[in-house]
């Protein structure tokens, strides 16, 4: 079950890498694909998007508003090759999650216990909820498809990593693991992880975009011409943040001292792991008042909520590369 | 905090008197520390202040990894030190950072405490007289209903919906309902600062009123050890306590059991332990193992490791025998445990009764539980199935009067450098499994005579921990509520039209960014103006 769900792993990254492909290839040849729709009005006369007349009117920072009526119209036999080629690599990108999964439940089987014993564990799990947050925004918003080169380049680059370094074989779990607060403490803090991160990607595109509109063309900001309008990026920026911002607090703030108290005597003891936690609630703290303040740019804001998501990879993989402290699980023994 | 833009602006006054410069100082550093911007700037402070606290060991939390920095890097170590890079958390500088921080979210909250009171207490203003400029507007359309009933309706439909409702009657004989909804959102912001408070408050007082010992504690009844200072290897007091004010307890191990998985690796821990918690009370059998810890009223026992102490005696020139249980320290995984046995009081011959100082012995020894049958240098698995110990005797004065302080995992290497303390055993250690005896060159003889197992615990007091975590609680639902409510209002104006029907005019205002109130708005026209006529 271990070698079954090792060759998963693998093939689970060529999946996404093959969807991120595809993505791509929607990126560069699907100019006349309906993501120009998608885009705000006056993207839309730059890219020169064939959007219908008939199109329903979209609020301009509503993502509910981009209705899937659109996607009859768009399914027009022969319009667009680019149109097939993003379905394909949404298509791949199901195939990688239910491969994802099935690495993810297989590792669990072997060790008999949750997946998330060490930080290969970890991660993998991170990303397979990172993958379902995706999907289910993308199924949600079909008009933000073309940002999956962004998501499924992420998913390739954080598991190929989980993959490469921190691969650790089957085994028990530590005895200081053995808790029920490991289950409640644990997968709060994947769950909200996976959140944050993908909060990340729109994040990101809302400023390529904003860039993009003020003129801006060199790269990256030349990849603003194919996402959606800059209103909707930010919304969507705002409601990932304001979901998985609780939860993390949840899971490192109250479920994380509450399992220390029973396990190491304190609640909070400035462990690297705790230190990183910290800076990342204070981070996304300071993005959520920066949003709340309307002096403060949304611009601004979201450049905040970047510093978030980079203390947040910090936390993952950082924390656990450079430091030693007491969420040191990848090594066996001691207490 | 505040948005100090959305503060209504200072009525304008005639300025009766010159301004006192120091007043208008003091009011403008107020108001800069309580704005938004400078507690932005003040949340970044704080989080890359954190940083440090990661990248170099901290004296609370590893102070031998602080002396091993000291070590490799004496030159920078001290310019680091006197920065408080080692003791980020309770340096000056972090202090300021959140203490100005928290100032700053007072100077914000106290007022927006009491505006939001007073709204909660005012009723929703009446109706403004132009409806169509309002972000939300629905056309005034026809109502069956006189205007009191058509009011009454469109009221009761907003109470439905958990609107604040009230309904007001004009003398042009129109009526209007204004509805306001939404102070959850400011109620859980409010809620959520004020729980920061809380937990700031309640580490502060955690950290005055708590204190904390380690000590290695060894299986045994003549290994007993009793709640005090001076019995813990490491302890430190909050300022505000006396070490009289430790509560009393006495706990001794019976047995500590460990199983291991084939590789070595741990996979559980239990200790066996007996307490008393009164002087000359009973003993109670307890037990605990990482996870669960032993909870008393004040202070709970947590295991945080464990290893092997070795029980060797020593018999001496004139026959008499001392026995040591020495604890050594595990250096690896699997339990390669080193240590030293020091015997300062032997060789007194006992018709002088005078001690030698140069007759003193120490031993220095390396023990593995189970051991290379190849000959490699350290243990092959943390459980003793074939434990030997390896010893180095020396002779000569272990200089331990001196009263400096010194470890007692290691022998005082400035003796044996300047020649007072001397191997007396060769170049080899001496190898020893359980029950063999070895002889020194002066015929003085040392036994193994086995192992105890030791634990080494903790007892922490925290008494502010309940406040903390309930402070956490109320902060997580406040954030929750602050994070998903929005404030809107809703007016309809109804006028008489006709003999008995009327013109049902409603508009809307939401106090922030909420793309959902077209639809929440149409549906509550919708309701308001009653099944029949409802046309969204």
């Amino acid at each position: 079950m271990a070698e079954l769900s090792n060759q998963l792993m693998g093939i689970t990254v060529l999946a996404y890498l093959l969807a991120m492909v595809f993505y791509a290839a929607e990126y560069a040849f699907g100019a006349r694909s309906h993501i120009g729709r998608a885009a705000s009005r006056p993207a839309r006369q730059l890219v020169g998007a064939g959007a219908p007349a008939d199109d329903a009117p979209i609020a301009p920072y509503e993502p509910e508003a981009e209705p899937a009526g659109d996607e009859p119209v768009a399914e027009a036999p022969g319009r667009d090759r680019g149109e097939l080629v993003g379905k394909i690599a949404v298509g791949l990108t199901w195939l990688a999650f239910v491969l994802h999964l099935g690495t993810t439940v297989t590792r669990g089987i072997a060790a008999d216990r949750m997946p998330w014993g060490n930080m290969y564990e970890y991660i993998l799990t991170v990303g397979l909820v990172g993958s379902a947050v995706w999907l289910g925004v993308l199924t949600r918003w079909p008009g933000i498809r073309h940002l999956g080169l962004f998501a499924t380049l992420a998913l390739t680059v954080l598991l190929g990593a989980d993959g490469l370094i921190a691969y650790t074989p089957v085994g028990p779990l530590v005895p200081a693991l053995n808790s029920y607060w490991f289950i409640i403490h644990v997968s709060s803090i994947i769950l909200a992880s996976g959140i944050l991160l993908i909060g990340g990607v729109p994040a990101a595109m809302f400023l390529i975009r904003t860039g993009y509109d003020q003129g801006k063309r060199r790269f990256p900001y030349s990849l603003g011409a194919k996402v959606p309008a800059a209103a909707s990026l930010e919304r969507l920026t705002f409601r990932l943040h304001a979901f998985g911002f609780p939860l993390f607090t949840f899971g490192a703030l109250i479920a994380g001292p509450l399992w220390a108290e029973a396990s190491w005597g304190r609640y909070w003891g400035w462990d690297p792991k705790e230190v990183w936690a910290f800076i990342s609630f204070v981070v996304y703290a300071a993005y959520l008042h920066a949003r709340a303040t309307p002096s403060v740019k949304r611009t601004t804001a979201t450049w905040i909520a970047l510093l978030g998501f980079v203390t947040m990879l910090m936390n993952l993989f950082g924390v656990n590369l450079f430091f030693t402290g007491l969420h040191s699980y990848a090594n066996a023994g001691g207490m | 905090m505040t948005a100090v833009d959305e503060r209504p602006a200072p009525a304008v006054a005639p300025p009766p008197r010159r301004p006192n410069r120091l007043l208008t100082l003091l009011r403008n550093s107020w108001r800069q520390l309580t704005s938004m911007r400078t507690a932005l700037v003040l949340l970044f402070l704080w989080a890359v202040a954190a940083i440090p606290g990661s990248v170099w060991p901290q004296r609370p939390v590893s102070p031998e990894r602080v002396t091993q920095y000291f070590q490799e890097h004496p030159d920078l170590a001290p310019k680091l030190d006197s920065l408080g890079a080692f003791d980020v958390y309770s340096s000056a500088w972090f202090a300021a950072i959140y203490l100005l921080l928290f100032t700053s979210l007072v100077g914000c909250v106290a007022p927006r405490l009491r505006d939001h009171i007073r709204a909660l207490r005012t009723v929703p203003p009446d109706a403004p007289r132009r409806m169509d400029r309002l972000p939300q507007h629905a056309e005034a359309e026809e109502h069956a209903d006189a205007p009191a009933e058509a009011a009454q309706a469109a009221a009761k439909a907003l109470r439905a919906e958990r609107f604040r409702t009230k309904v007001r009657e004009h003398a042009d004989g129109s009526w209007t309902v204004s509805a306001e909804k939404g102070f959850l959102k400011e109620t859980g912001n409010l809620l959520f600062h004020a729980a920061m408070l809380t937990v700031l408050l309640g580490v502060g007082f955690g950290y005055w009123y708590g204190w904390h010992g380690n000590r290695i504690l060894v299986e045994g009844r003549d290994e007993a050890f009793c709640n005090s200072v001076t019995q813990y290897d490491e302890s430190s007091l909050g300022p505000r306590v006396q070490p009289s004010d430790l509560p009393f307890f006495c706990l001794r191990l019976n047995d500590f059991a460990a199983t291991y998985q084939d590789s070595g690796q741990a996979k559980s821990f239990a200790a066996k332990v007996e307490l008393q918690t009164k002087q000359d009370g009973p003993w109670e059998p307890e037990e605990f193992s990482v996870n669960s810890p032993l909870r008393l009223s004040q202070g709970n026992i947590y295991p945080l490791g464990h290893g092997y102490a070795m029980v060797l005696r020593y018999t001496d020139r004139y026959g008499a025998s001392q026995t040591k249980v020495v604890p050594f320290l595990p250096r690896d995984g699997m339990f390669t445990s080193e240590g030293v046995a020091q015997f300062p009081d032997v060789n007194i011959d006992p018709k002088t009764n005078k001690r030698d100082v140069k007759l003193q012995v120490g031993f220095e020894g390396v023990f593995l539980p189970t051991v290379d049958p190849d000959g490699g240098a350290t243990s092959i698995f943390p459980a003793e199935n074939d434990p030997v110990l390896f010893l180095t005797a020396y002779r000569g004065d272990l200089g331990v009067e001196v009263g400096l302080p010194q470890s007692v995992y290691s022998l005082n290497q400035g003796q044996i450098d300047n020649g007072q303390l001397k191997k007396i055993s060769g170049d080899r250690p001496q190898r020893l499994t359980p029950g063999q005896t070895m002889t020194l060159d002066d015929g003085t003889k040392l036994e193994f005579v086995g192992t105890r197992e030791f634990a080494t615990i903790a007892v922490r007091y925290d008494p502010a921990q309940p406040y903390v975590l309930g402070g956490a609680v109320v902060g997580l639902l406040g954030l929750m509520l602050s994070l998903s409510g929005h404030r809107r209002r809703m007016w309809f104006r109804i006028r008489p039209r006709g003999e008995s029907g009327s013109l049902v005019e409603a508009g809307g205002l939401p106090r922030s960014d909420y793309p959902g109130f077209t639809d929440e708005f149409g549906r509550l026209v919708g309701a308001a103006r009653g099944p029949e006529e409802g046309t969204p």
